[in-house]
C-alpha cells in the first residue's frame, strides 16, 4: 500500500526549484503560546508547503520548539502550556475539541533533538508504531514494513543482520536514523525534526541531512534547526523566528541572500545569537 | 626555570591517616559480626545436624518438635520435617505478593504518571505512612479484624475457615508491603526518561500504551528489584504471623486453613524454658540458616535480573 502511494507521488514531477507558490499543507494564523502567565510566542502566522523542507531558525530561547510541538499538539502535555489562535493542516483545524490527538500525532511524527530509541530491539522500535496503529496484519507484513522503514532512514545496511539487538545499542547517528525510522513506518504526512543533528558529528549529520533531501518526495518537514548552512543545505523555506516573533519567512535562497529584515540579516551574518 | 614547590615538608598527614583508619575500622567490625552471626548459625546448625539429619529435616514432611518429659516416652525425639514450615511461608508470602503487588504497582503508576502535582503530595506521604505502622499493630488488626471476617464471610457462603488462616496473615502482610512496592516503583518510573514517554506519544500512542510498552518495560528491573525485595520481606517478616497464623504446622496449599511459618517457629521454639542442648532447640538456628538462604537466593536471583536487563538495555 505504501510502496503504491510513494510511486504515485514519485510519478509527479519533484521540483527542483523551490516553489513555494504550492497550497500549504500546514497553515498557522495567529499562534499564540503561554508558559502560565508568560507569552512564548506572539502571532505566528506560517504557511508550510507541502512535500517541502521549512526550517525554523532563530536565536536560543525564541520560540521554535515551541511552535514546532504546536503542529502535533505535543504540547498538550505540558499542563502550563496554553495554546491559542489557529493551525490547520490539510485544512483541518487541529486544535478543534473533535479532533483525536492520538491520528494526530500518527499523522504528524516527531525527531527529537536526542536520540531516544526505546530500550527495545531494533526491529521493535520501528515495529512500534505499526503495532500500536494496527497498520499490519501478519508477521510477515510487519517485517517488511519494519524493513523498508529503515531502509528509507538509510539504517538498513547496517543493521540488517542485527535487527534483535537494543536500539540503544547503537551509535548517536545511527539512533538519531532509527528514530526517523521509528518515524516513517507509522507512515505520517509530516515529521516535525528538533535539531536532530545537534548530538551529531558531520558525517552522521551529512548523512541525515542527505536523507531528509530523499524524505522530502513523500513527507513534508519541518525542521528546527541552529546551523545557518544546515537550513541552506536541507530547506526550501526558511522561517526566522526571535523573541517569539516571525520576524520573517520565504523561500531559502531569499532570507539567506537578501533578508528584508535588519534581525534576520544579523542573525545569519552571526551578529545575534 | 620556574621552581615548583612539591617536596613533602609536613610528613604524613595525620588526620587523613587516621580518618582512613576509623573508616576501615568501621567497616571490618560490620563485616566480622555479619560473618559471626553467619558462622554461629551455621554451627548450631551443624549441632542439629547431628542429631536429625539433613534430609530429614528438608524432606520431611511433619514437624512436631516434642521435648521429652521422660526419655523413654513415645515420640521423644519430635519430627523436624520443615516442608510444611516452607509451604506455609511460601504459602503467606505468595498471597501477600498477590495482594501488594497489584496495589502497589497501581499506585506507583497512578502516582508517577496520572495523579497532579497536589495529589501526589497528599498520597505519597499517606502511603508512606503505612510503611510507618509498627508490624505489631498489623500483627493484631490481622488477627482480631480480618482473621474474624474471613471467617464470618467464609462461613456465611458455607466454606470451613480455621479461626488463624493463611489467607488472614497474607492479606495484612501484603497491605504492609503496599508501600514498599509503590514507592520503590514510584522512584523507578519517575527516573523513566520523559524524552521515552515524549517519543511514544509523538508516534500517537495513548498514555496507557505508552506506560504499558515504553514506561513499564523501561522501569522493569527496578521493579522486578522492588518486588523481589517485598518477597524476602515477606518470608522474613514474623509479628504478622505469629499473631495471625497461628502454629500449626498443617501441610496444605488452602489459605482457609491454619498454617505456620519459618519465622513463627523460631518464635516459638526459643520463647520459654528451654534446654540448650535438645534438638528442639538447636532446630531453631537450622531454620534460621534456611531462612537465611532462602533470602539470600532470592536477593542473589533479583540482582541477576536487575543486571541482566540494566546490561540489555542502557
Ligand atoms: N516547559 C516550559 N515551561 C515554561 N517555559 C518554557 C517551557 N518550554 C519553553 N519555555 C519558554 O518558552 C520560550 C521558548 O522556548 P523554546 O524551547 O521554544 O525555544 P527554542 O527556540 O526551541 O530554543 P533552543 O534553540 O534553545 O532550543 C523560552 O523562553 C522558554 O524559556
Ligand atoms: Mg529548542
Amino acid at each position: 500500500m505504501n510502496m503504491a502511494a510513494e510511486e504515485k507521488k514519485s510519478d509527479g514531477a519533484v521540483p527542483t526549484v523551490p516553489a513555494i507558490e504550492t497550497e500549504p499543507l500546514i497553515t498557522a494564523r495567529n499562534v499564540d503560546v503561554f508558559y502560565a502567565d508568560k507569552q512564548a510566542l506572539n502571532g505566528i502566522t506560517l504557511d508550510i508547503p507541502a512535500n517541502k523542507v521549512t526550517s525554523l531558525i532563530g536565536p536560543s530561547g525564541c520560540g521554535k520548539t515551541t511552535f514546532l510541538r504546536c503542529i502535533n499538539r505535543m504540547n498538550d502535555l505540558i499542563d502550563i502550556c496554553r495554546v491559542e489562535g489557529e493551525i490547520k493542516i490539510g485544512g483541518q483545524d487541529i486544535y478543534d475539541p473533535k479532533v483525536d490527538v492520538v491520528s494526530l500525532r500518527a499523522q504528524v511524527g516527531m525527531v527529537f533533538q536526542k536520540p531516544n530509541p526505546f530500550p527495545k530491539s531494533i526491529f521493535e522500535n520501528v515495529a512500534y508504531g505499526p503495532r500500536i496503529h494496527h497498520l499490519v496484519k501478519s508477521k510477515g507484513e510487519l517485517k517488511d514494513v519494519v524493513e523498508r522503514s529503515l531502509s528509507k532512514a538509510g539504517l538498513l545496511e547496517e543493521v540488517h543482520d542485527r535487527l534483535d539487538d537494543p536500539g540503544t545499542g547503537l551509535s548517536g547517528g545511527q539512533q538519531q536514523r532509527l528514530c526517523i525510522a521509528r518515524a516513517i513506518a507509522v507512515e505520517p504526512k509530516v515529521i516535525l525534526m528538533d535539531e536532530p543533528c545537534s548530538a551529531l558529528d558531520p558525517i552522521a549529520t551529512a548523512r541525515i541531512e542527505e536523507l531528509i533531501d530523499e524524505l522530502r518526495e513523500n513527507y513534508t518537514i519541518v525542521i528546527v534547526t541552529h546551523s545557518m548552512q544546515q537550513a541552506a543545505r536541507v530547506s526550501q523555506q526558511t522561517a526566522f523566528f526571535h523573541m517569539g516573533n516571525l520576524v520573517e519567512a520565504g523561500k531559502t535562497e531569499q532570507i539567506f541572500t537578501t533578508p528584508q529584515d535588519p534581525r534576520t540579516e544579523s542573525y545569519i551574518t552571526g551578529r545575534i545569537g | 626555570m620556574q621552581h615548583i614547590n612539591i617536596t613533602n615538608t609536613r610528613g604524613p598527614r595525620p588526620l587523613e591517616q587516621a580518618l582512613k583508619i576509623t573508616m576501615v575500622a568501621c567497616s571490618v567490625i560490620a563485616i566480622i559480626i555479619t560473618i559471626g552471626i553467619v558462622l554461629s548459625l551455621a554451627f548450631e546448625a551443624y549441632r542439629f545436624f547431628q542429631l536429625v539429619s539433613l534430609q530429614d529435616f528438608l524432606f520431611g514432611t511433619k514437624w512436631s518438635p516434642q521435648t521429652a518429659i521422660r526419655s523413654d516416652q513415645v515420640g521423644a525425639e519430635g519430627s523436624f520435617g520443615a516442608i510444611p514450615l516452607i509451604t506455609g511461608t511460601l504459602l503467606i508470602s505468595a498471597i501477600a505478593m498477590a495482594t501488594a503487588t497489584p496495589l502497589g504497582l497501581a499506585s506507583a503508576i497512578y502516582l508517577a504518571e496520572y495523579a497532579s502535582p497536589t495529589t501526589r503530595n497528599v498520597v505519597k506521604p499517606l502511603l508512606e505512612i503505612l510503611a510507618g505502622i509498627p508490624t505489631v499493630v498489623y500483627g493484631f488488626f490481622a488477627a482480631l479484624t480480618v482473621a474474624p471476617m474471613i471467617r464470618w464471610t467464609g462461613t456465611e457462603i458455607g466454606l470451613e475457615v480455621a479461626s488463624e488462616s493463611a489467607l488472614a496473615a497474607g492479606l495484612v502482610m501484603g497491605i504492609m508491603i503496599v508501600p514498599l512496592i509503590s514507592s520503590l516503583s514510584d522512584d523507578v518510573i519517575n527516573a523513566v526518561p520523559q524524552s521515552l514517554r515524549d517519543a511514544s506519544l509523538g508516534l500517537g500512542a495513548t498514555k496507557s500504551e505508552t506506560i504499558r510498552r515504553v514506561v513499564l518495560l523501561s522501569a522493569f528491573p527496578g521493579i522486578a528489584g522492588s518486588l523481589l525485595l517485598a518477597t524476602s520481606r515477606a518470608i522474613g517478616e514474623t509479628m504478622i504471623v505469629v499473631m495471625a497464623a497461628g502454629m500449626a504446622a498443617n501441610l496444605t496449599a488452602n489459605p482457609l486453613q491454619a498454617v505456620t511459618t519459618i519465622t513463627v517457629q523460631i518464635v516459638a521454639l526459643l520463647t520459654g524454658d528451654q534446654e540448650f542442648e535438645s534438638a528442639k532447640t538447636l532446630s531453631a538456628f537450622a531454620l534460621g540458616l534456611l531462612l537465611f538462604t532462602i533470602t539470600l537466593v532470592l536477593n542473589v536471583v533479583a540482582q541477576k535480573i536487575v543486571n541482566h536487563f540494566s546490561e540489555q538495555y542502557d
